[in-house]
């Protein structure tokens, strides 16, 4: 089959779905390759690096009208309608945000697959483009924000005086927010990371940022990987945080998003007001309306007291090279699940979750919403989990003198009534096991196998008692008697030997 | 100075070079001079007893006695020169076993030299008969008990047995049943002793024995192994209350004492009760638990796995029986050099019970000449998870189980575990997807950061080897 990789329309767009090295890739699994000519010049991949990874280069019309179209924005009406029949387009769709793009590929006899309706589980993470685009662009939000704001991300002690690190808040701690605090912190800011789900704190420490709890009383566990939307009581709190910290900061990046929801409104007006006049703020939800008041899609918009708003939505496409390749190698692993054999024939299983999931509309009829997939393979914990498990019950101290007073006057009855020689014995046999019990006490736990040889070649000492009982007149003793020395030497010998070899490997 | 008194100062002497051996096995440092005084302990003692032997008994006498020692050294040796690290369990087991078989031995004759014969003997006076007797009985009990269940074991270890818990109905009366059965047997000796009840109480321990370790599952091995331990130096504590010898008294209850302590921290360990390790039947529990569905895991090949160790700033090792099965330490301790070099740090973290022996990765890593300072224990080690880029899974199962800590209702809940999961990334190294020894599956598998890589441990070990 021929894969088509198109040169894309809309304006601005530097991404490309295929590279060279992609290319490759799809050649690799048996399909033959047309690239539309121009295709990837945004991307600096001229089209004699597609033709000399065995790409054909030809006309946008060649491109759109191969078996499978790669693409990476939703087509227009007049590219559809260039579509053949029972081709597959593979592209960003956002499905959920534009029913009539859906009506109007299924209008036509094709199947359509959409990138960003990959579910979110382990297994589909090679595909997951929104994951790939989102780490590019927190990346690009710090480099935005520094490249705007006038002083350094990094304090510095120099001749010219010092130069105070900049702090750096990130509002939610997904993909583009761990991203934002990794590159951050890297250039030597203080980073602060807030996020609704608590678990994430751990990650944010990982990347060097630390974790600023807006409202530890909500507990939001995950269940299908993504931030859900909160409580008014929350809200509230969070807005408290949110002021303080505004007031505080250097720069803000914002990555609140809920999927198929506007994006929530988390820095107000004065909150902007009260940050120093030089700060950057990067909204990074600009697309879905922004949780920045005053952000304008696309546009730098400077405030009356000298902050500046970021609101770029192509953030991504800021890094085309970068964010191409990503893209392209998404789409590969896409195509190695659809390509069983490697053959270049694509088999598409309705069966299999991730496919079904992202199908939105399979030979001219719609299959969107597929049927929810749960994708956290730790079941939320429930309430019982989260007790402590309950501590052995330590006896109280007088419980405790209690069972040792019992336990002393068992054994003074007990010993009171043996005869002589015995109590002898007794006391050197108590003792015995007390300093045993005590001189392994703090033994290193790498010694155990040694110690347990040594003491098994100790306790052979038992031949002592047989080598008495041998030539004592009784031929069956004599006979048992040497038996037991024969044995209890092996484990003398044996023992002793065995240890001395162990100890011999340890070496530092 | 009578031979007499030469003997007991000798017995002192060899007493305290005794004590002074487990000290120094407590660490590494001194561990070989602790052997050392083992080994002078041992030699003064045989020296002082074959010394006073041989001047009550006949040349025949003698050279029966240097014959056995000879054929017992010889062979005992040829097993420790021979034996594997991977097979020092089995060998451990089987070496209780003789000290039972010895304590057995020593019992009987105790019985034909002085009981049976009690109408002519003088050795021991008649108002002592009773305590002798009962002895006797106490020696031979416990003797064949370690007997019977360090074969037992050696079966289990060794394969020859399925390690499975043996589920006998009403196992606790079975065993409680024994013992009272045991008491009454040596009351009854006491009163009137006869070699009939001295056999039937032989039968019947080594029965006990058997069961014993029977009923105890695979995974409880190590406990089991320092139990048996700790028989064998009570059955030489018995024989020494016997034969009037302090130094066995001494000696047996050192090695009781001490390996009563050994399974009592290999117990903590699991968080298990003592009794429940003993009452045996772990292991099955696990059929019980619902299956429950925990999504995918994720498989990683041995070339991106070597490209995540070079990527990596600090590496963990956890390693489990498997590594032993598959023979892997020598790759690993390779892996492990190699990484270093190139400024990785690798470390090990070594699970108190990991492996069939406690301290059992231990000696095979050191086999491998893996420095013992990068090898630490659970304790030391569970806190710097977090800050770990690579944990490598080799055999381990149930020591990295999260639901030790997340479920309560999993048969293993409470059980201390490696926090592995709370690393960068976790790469596991399995045959297949079967669970461990407990039976309970292991959500670790299929959590975001742990991929798979299955196949034999040591020849994925050395893929990766290859790839770096």
């Amino acid at each position: 089959m021929q894969i088509g990789v198109v040169h894309e329309s809309r304006p601005a767009e530097t991404r490309v779905a295929a590279t060279p090295t992609t290319v490759g890739q799809l050649r690799g699994l048996g399909y033959e390759v047309v690239v539309a000519a121009g295709a990837g010049l945004a991307s600096t991949f001229p089209d004699e690096a597609y033709a000399a990874a065995g790409a054909t280069v030809g006309t946008a019309a060649q491109a759109w009208a191969a078996d499978v179209v790669l693409a990476v924005n939703a087509p227009s009406a007049q590219e559809i309608a260039g579509l053949r029949d029972g081709a597959v387009l593979i592209s960003l769709l956002t499905p959920a945000l534009a029913p009539e793009l859906l009506d109007a590929l299924a209008a036509r006899p094709v199947t359509a697959l959409a990138m960003d309706a990959v579910p979110r589980i382990s297994r589909a993470q090679s595909l997951d483009v929104l994951s790939s685009m989102a780490n590019i662009a927190g990346y690009r939000a710090v480099v935005e924000a520094a490249h705007t704001f006038g002083r350094f991300f990094t304090g510095q002690v120099t001749a010219a005086g010092k130069v105070p690190p900049a702090k750096v808040l990130v509002v939610g701690a997904g993909v583009a927010g761990l991203a934002a605090i990794g590159t951050a912190s890297s250039l030597g800011a203080i980073v602060r990371a807030t996020d609704v789900r608590p678990e994430v704190a751990e990650q944010i420490r990982s990347l060097g940022g630390e974790y600023v709890a807006v409202a530890p009383a909500e507990q939001q566990v995950s269940s299908d990987g993504y931030a859900r939307e909160t409580s008014a009581d929350h809200d509230r709190r969070a807005a408290q945080a949110y002021a303080e910290q505004a007031a505080d900061v250097d720069i803000i990046i914002t990555t609140a998003l809920i999927p198929g929801r506007p994006a929530p409104r988390l820095i107000t007006e004065e909150m902007v007001a009260s940050m120093r006049p030089g700060s950057v703020v990067v909204d990074m939800a600009a697309a879905m309306g922004g949780n920045v008041a005053g952000t304008v899609a696309d546009e730098l918009v400077v405030t009356s007291n000298g902050v500046s708003i970021i609101g770029y939505t192509d953030l991504p496409g800021r890094l085309p090279a970068q964010a191409s390749q990503l893209y392209g190698t998404n789409l590969v692993n896409l195509m190695k699940l659809l390509t069983p054999g490697k053959d270049g024939q694509v088999v598409l299983d309705l069966d299999d979750v991730v496919q079904r999931s992202m199908t939105v509309v399979h030979a001219g009829e719609k299959t969107w919403p597929p049927p929810p997939v749960p994708v956290s393979a730790a079941p939320p914990p429930a309430p019982a989990a989260q007790v402590p498990v309950v501590p052995a019950a330590v006896p109280s101290a007088s419980r405790r003198f209690i069972g040792v007073g019992l336990a002393a006057a068992l054994l003074f009855v007990l010993t009171a009534l043996s005869p002589g020689p015995l109590i002898e014995h007794l006391t050197v046999f108590a003792l015995a096991i007390v300093i045993g019990f005590y001189v392994i006490g703090h033994v290193h736990h790498a010694l155990h196998t040694p110690l347990m040889s040594v003491t098994n070649a100790i306790s052979g000492i038992i031949v002592v008692g047989a080598l008495l009982q041998v030539g004592r007149g009784d031929p069956v003793v004599t006979a048992l008697a040497s038996l037991a020395v024969l044995v209890a030497s092996v484990n003398v010998f044996g023992g002793f030997a065995v240890t001395r070899r162990m100890l011999g490997l340890f070496t530092r | 100075m009578s031979a007499e008194s030469a003997v007991r100062a000798a017995s002192i002497v060899a007493a305290l070079l005794f004590i002074l051996s487990l000290a120094g096995l407590s660490r590494h440092e001194t561990a070989k001079a602790g052997n050392v005084f083992g080994m002078a302990g041992m030699a003064i003692a045989l020296a002082a007893i074959i010394g006073l032997a041989s001047r009550s008994i006949d040349g025949t006498g003698l050279a029966l006695i240097a014959l056995a020692m000879v054929v017992g050294a010889a062979i005992g040796i040829w097993r420790a020169r021979r034996v594997e690290m991977t097979g020092m369990p089995e060998l451990i087991a089987v070496l209780h076993s003789f000290v039972g078989l010895a304590a057995v031995l020593v019992g009987w004759n105790g019985y034909l030299s002085v009981e049976a014969r009690a109408g002519e003997q003088t050795e021991v006076a008649g108002s002592l008969l009773g305590i002798h007797s009962a002895e006797v009985f106490i020696g031979v009990f416990i003797g064949a008990v370690t007997l019977t269940g360090s074969v037992v074991a050696f079966g289990k270890l060794s394969g020859r047995i399925r390690s499975n818990p043996l589920m006998l109905p009403g196992r606790t009366l079975l065993n409680i049943g024994a013992l009272v059965a045991f008491v009454v047997l040596t009351v009854l000796f006491v009163v009137g002793p006869n070699l009939g009840l001295l056999i039937a109480v032989t039968v019947l321990a080594l029965a006990l024995g058997w069961h014993l370790v029977a009923s105890i599952g695979g995974g409880d091995m190590p406990v089991v192994v320092s139990m048996l331990n700790s028989y064998s130096g009570w059955a030489a504590a018995a024989s020494g209350f016997l034969l009037d010898s302090d130094l066995l008294i001494v000696t047996g209850a050192l090695v009781g004492s001490s390996g009563a302590y050994l399974s009592y921290i290999m117990c903590r360990a699991m968080n298990r009760s003592f009794l429940s390790v003993i009452a045996g039947g772990f292991g099955n529990e696990g059929g019980t638990a619902p299956d429950r569905d925990y999504g995918d895991h994720r498989e990683i090949s041995p070339e991106d796995a070597a490209a995540l160790l070079l990527d990596a700033t600090s590496v963990v090792i956890t390693p489990g029986y498997g590594m032993a099965v598959a023979q892997a330490q020598y790759p690993v301790a390779e892996l492990t050099r190699k990484l270093r070099e190139r400024g990785v740090t690798v470390r090990f973290g070594i699970h108190p019970v990991a492996g069939r022996l406690p301290g059992h990765m231990n000696v095979l890593l050191a086999e491998a000449k893996v420095p013992y300072d990068v090898v630490l224990e659970m304790d030391e080690i569970n806190d710097d998870f977090p800050d770990t880029s690579v944990v490598l899974v080799i055999g381990a199962n149930d020591t990295v189980n999260p639901a030790a800590i997340d479920d309560s209702g999993s048969p293993i809940a409470g059980m201390p575990v490696l926090h592995v999961w709370e690393a960068e990334h976790v790469i596991v190294f399995k045959r297949s997807m079967s669970t461990g020894y407990a039976g309970v599956q292991n959500p670790l598998f299929f959590r975001d950061n742990s991929s798979m890589l299955f196949g034999d441990a040591k020849e994925r070990v050395e893929d990766i080897l290859r790839a770096l």
